[in-house]
Parts: structure tokens; sequence; C-alpha cells
């Protein structure tokens, strides 16, 4: 089942073609209409208008998130604001937030690649799809809920949490297809065995998956307790959103939307593309964004490209699922946690380098975050009611900035281990 | 009239206050007095010693979280309701306990009560127009 056969299938001479008269037209609009492209293509006298290849685009620079949060919030737009209609943002209260928009027509255009990855992964204009993504400024609940609307199923816009009252309308609706994070699927399935009710009593057919890394051993676990097909997607809201990329019902890699979206994977050290197949970093370039166009955005996510056909008759080459990350972004509960964001509360509190250690458990397949704190003389009280006091307000602070709740912990000084620099702060525990 | 206390930060974990009296008998330093606050996660020691400079720095040193604070030492007589008039007092003038704890002087006539108090100087005030004995810091080392 395809959405738009003719793009899914475009033969791949045809798909190159398509792909550079998209890439030099974005590259000369970025030039015109984005001071921070202009100023850098000045910088390196490049020029949009002598693009002969694709690779021509390995020397343009990179997009990074530093990039985004440098132009917050509405600096990297390309179009005026009167032209978006819609915009979303990543989390971080403190300045750590990056801001996307869209105008009418990509909103057109994220409809359609999303339902494009819902065709992919079985859902027909007959289904009943909720939605249990956050709807809100993160992209995974609109993204999923236009696209759907697109391909004309039936939604139920239910957003996250109350996993109760999911199950009872999962199952007085009749639902087909659920949408969410992995670990909430295995969590839903926990659920329904305390709520005594059978997942095969209920009409669910098809999950479709995302906004965290997950494993073969997971579907496995969520195929054969839900009694459903799952499937993989991706995508972030610098690029789009969901949509970037889907799995198809063969259930073997995530189909990008190449007609939309140049990939490159490479090398995160060297920047160098990796040989075919190898893991690497990928790397997106926008093709038909209006309003939010990104060059070369390093997603820091690792993946593999799997240049063989697909059984599916798609030409859209396809991607593995996410096999970690270059730099020390976590996600918890499907929502992106940098160890820099909890640093800098620990700072603010403090007034000095915080010493800490984050803990990722996954319990009753749920993630929780536990922040060890060493407890310094500023923060040290001889009264338990301030001390107490002192630890909540770490946990609040915590929450508010991160969008997640954390449990906190103050431990002795020194007690600790000290690491060379970073990304051996976090130990992570979940098995996936 | 106050007295110096030493407040250690403690995880609940096995052999950290044995460490503590350890570096402080190294160290030739006397406990007084000393009252364990904790919770399941985790406590706060909190001693009176006669040399509060040095067990201070030696126990930083050795890597312990160390703060200071005042609180104020009372001396009662240690016979039934000797605790008691000293609380009604203080009920009576408005002023909360944020802690205490005590202990009975080594002739064992008088016991002494450590308290910090929510008004420190109110306190002080209060216990001195009801004639409580207020010790000094050199008192309570000489004990």
């Amino acid at each position: 089942m395809y959405w738009q056969k003719e793009q899914e299938c475009l033969p791949r001479p045809e798909l190159a073609r398509l792909q550079l008269e998209r890439l030099r037209a974005t590259l000369k609009r970025v030039a015109t209409t984005v001071p921070f492209y202009r100023n850098i293509f000045h910088q390196r006298h490049l020029d949009p208008e002598k693009i002969t290849s694709l690779d021509d685009l390995r020397a343009y620079p990179f997009t990074l998130k530093q990039d985004l949060r440098d132009n917050y919030p509405y600096g990297l737009f390309a179009v005026p604001l009167r032209d978006v209609v819609r915009v979303h943002s990543s989390s971080g209260t403190t300045g750590a937030a990056t801001v996307v928009g869209y105008s009418r027509g990509d909103i057109v255009t994220w409809s359609d690649l999303v339902a494009r990855v819902l065709c992919g992964a079985g859902v027909t204009a007959d289904d009943v799809i909720q939605i249990a993504f956050g709807y809100g400024l993160f992209t995974g609940g609109f993204g999923l809920h236009y696209g759907a609307e697109r391909l004309g199923a039936s939604v139920i816009p239910i957003s996250a949490g109350n996993t109760r009252r999911q199950i009872q309308i999962m199952q007085d609706f009749k639902t087909t297809a659920l949408v969410c994070t992995p670990s909430y699927a295995l969590k839903m399935a926990d659920v329904m065995m305390d709520m005594g009710i059978n997942p095969n009593g209920l009409s669910l057919r098809y999950g479709l998956f995302g906004a965290e890394p997950w494993s073969e051993g997971m579907r496995r676990e969520i195929n054969e307790r839900l009694g459903i097909c799952a499937t993989d997607n991706y995508g972030l809201s610098e690029v789009m959103g969901p949509g970037v990329a889907g799995e198809c019902v063969e259930c073997q890699g995530l189909h990008i939307n190449e007609d939309h979206f140049y990939v490159e994977v490479l090398d995160p050290d060297t920047l160098e593309p990796v040989p075919p197949g190898e893991v690497g970093e990928l790397v997106l370039t926008t093709l038909t964004k209006e309003a939010f166009p990104v060059i070369r955005y390093r997603t820091r996510d690792l993946t593999r490209l799997i240049p063989e056909p697909c059984p599916c008759g798609r030409t859209l080459i396809r991607m593995s699922r996410v096999l970690g990350r270059s730099d020390d972004m976590l996600i918890i509960k499907g929502v992106n946690v940098f160890p820099t964001q909890i640093e800098a509360v620990l700072f603010a509190i403090e007034g000095t380098e915080p010493h800490y250690r984050l803990v990722v458990d996954r319990e009753n397949n749920e993630d929780r975050l536990t922040v060890m704190v060493e407890v310094v003389e500023s923060m040290f009280f001889d009264e338990m009611k301030k001390q107490r006091a002192m630890m909540e307000t770490i946990k609040k602070r915590l929450a508010s900035e991160l969008g997640i709740g954390v449990e906190v912990k103050l431990v002795e000084e020194r007690s600790l281990e000290r690491f060379e620099g970073k990304g051996k702060r976090v130990i992570d525990n979940r098995q996936l | 009239m106050l007295v110096e206390q030493i407040a250690v930060f403690l995880e609940n974990k096995s052999g950290r206050l044995a460490e503590i009296t350890a570096v402080l008998a190294d160290n030739d330093i006397n406990i007084r007095a000393l009252s364990v606050a904790d919770t399941a996660d985790f406590g706060i020691l909190r001693l009176i010693v006669d040399k509060v400079e040095l067990a201070k720095k030696v126990l930083k040193e050795n890597g312990f979280t160390v703060g200071k604070t005042t609180v104020i030492a009372v001396e009662v007589p240690d016979r039934t309701g000797g605790l008691a008039t000293v609380l009604a007092a203080i009920r009576d003038a408005g002023i909360n306990v944020e802690y205490m704890y005590a202990f009975v002087n080594k002739t064992g006539e008088n016991a002494v009560l450590i308290f910090r108090f929510e008004k420190m100087e109110e306190a002080i005030e209060t216990l001195r127009r009801e004639g409580f004995t207020i010790l000094s810091k050199e008192q309570i080392c000489a004990l």
C-alpha cells in the first residue's frame, strides 16, 4: 500500500534529478532569505547557482542544534511570520529551546509524508487511529494527527497519559492502530493485564512507534503481547517532525522520504561519508520545506543506510532503526534530555560547578531519571526542613527545565567518580 | 551566648558515623553532644565539640560536607519537668523549636539542652527573662 505511489516508487535516477533540482532551489532560497545561511555562504564563497551534482552539497556548512538555539526564536525562518501557520518547539525553558515553523504548504507536505508512513505501516482510511503522543509544542501529536486525517483514518486525539483511560477508549472505540512510544505500548500491555483485559479481544492491529530508541526484542514483545504489527518511524522537529522516515510492513528498515529530504551518513569525527551500509551520523537537508529549511542538519542520530531494494517496491532508501547518539543526549519518556540542561540548573542553585550523575532506569516499561547530586556547603543545612526543601527545589527546577519528572538523590561530596570530559555522567540501565 | 555546632551531611550508608568519629578522635577532638536526624534518603549529623574550627577543617579535609551553625545551650537541673519548664516558656513566647537534643553533664546534676530555634534572639531574651541558665561556648567546652 502506498500513499503517493509515483513518488514512493520513483526510479532512482529520476529521484536524483528531482533531488538536485530541489536542492538547488532550497540553497538559492536560504541564501537570499535566511541571514544565517547568507552570511556563511558568502564567507565560504558558495554559490548555489553552481550546484551541478548532489555531491556538491558536501562543500556546504552543517547546521547544528546550537545554530537553532542561537537564532531563537525566529532567526532561521525563511518566510515572513505572516506566512507561518504553525510553530512547534523543543523542550527547554532556560534558553535551550529551539523553534520551528511551518507554512500552509509545509503542513500539506508534512501531512502527506506522515500519511505515507501510516500507509506503509498498514494503516488505511478504514482504520481508527489512537494518537497517544503529546499534543502541543512537541511535533509528535499534531504531526501524526494531520497525517492520519489526510489519510482519511478516524482519529482519536487522546494525547499522552492516563493509561487506563487510553485502554478503556481503545476497547470502546475499537481502535485499530496505536501511535505512541514503544515503551508506552509495553506499559499499556502491563496495565491491560492489571485491568483484566485480553489484548486479543481488542480490535488493535497496527502500532506505529517512535520518538525513542527501541530494539528488535522490544518489537517482538510488543507484537506478541498486543497481537499487532509494530513498525518504527522516525522524525525530528528540527527537520520536520514525524514523517521523515517510516518502516513498511516488511519491518526491515525505515524508508526515508528522499524526495523531501536529502540524506547523508557521515563519520561523526571526520565528517566524511561512511562507506555504504556502515554506521554513521544521519545528516539531513530539507528539499521542499518553505518556512524552515535546514541545510545539512546534524541529527546526532547514528544509523546505517540499507541500499538494497525493498520487497515492498518503494525505491526510497531505508535506514536502520536509530542505533545510538553521537552526543550525550538522552531520550527519557520520549523527551530529549541533555546533561548540560541539568548542569545549568544545578549550577544556578549551587553557584559552583556541580558534580552529578544521571541514572536512567526502566521499571514496568516506564523510564525513570534519577539525578544524583553531591551536596556542597552552599546547599547544605543543619535543619532537616530546609534540607528537604532544597531537595524539592532542585527537583522542581529540573522538572520544569526538562519537562519530565525526575528523582533527586543527594549524595556526599566526592562520592561520585570523577571523569575526564563529558558523557560519562550517565548510567543508562535500560535494557531495550 | 550562642554555642557553635557542626553539622555534617550523611548518606545513609554503613560506616560513615564510625569514620567521622575516628577522624575526630585522631585529631584529639572531644565530642560533647551529638544528634542524628535522618530520613530514608540522607541524614544530618549535628555535633557539639571542644575544637570547632579544627573539627570543621579536618572533616572537610576528609571529604565531608560540613556546615557551622549556632545553637543555644540551656542548663537545667536533672529532675522531672526540667525540659518541660523550658519548653513551656518558649511556647508561651510563640517561638518554634527547629530541633533539639540533650545530654547530662558529668556530675549528673544538670542536663544540658541544645536548641535551634526559629527566632534565636527572641529565644535568648525569653530564656534569660525566665531565669534559665544559658551556657557559653567556654562553659560547654569545660563541662
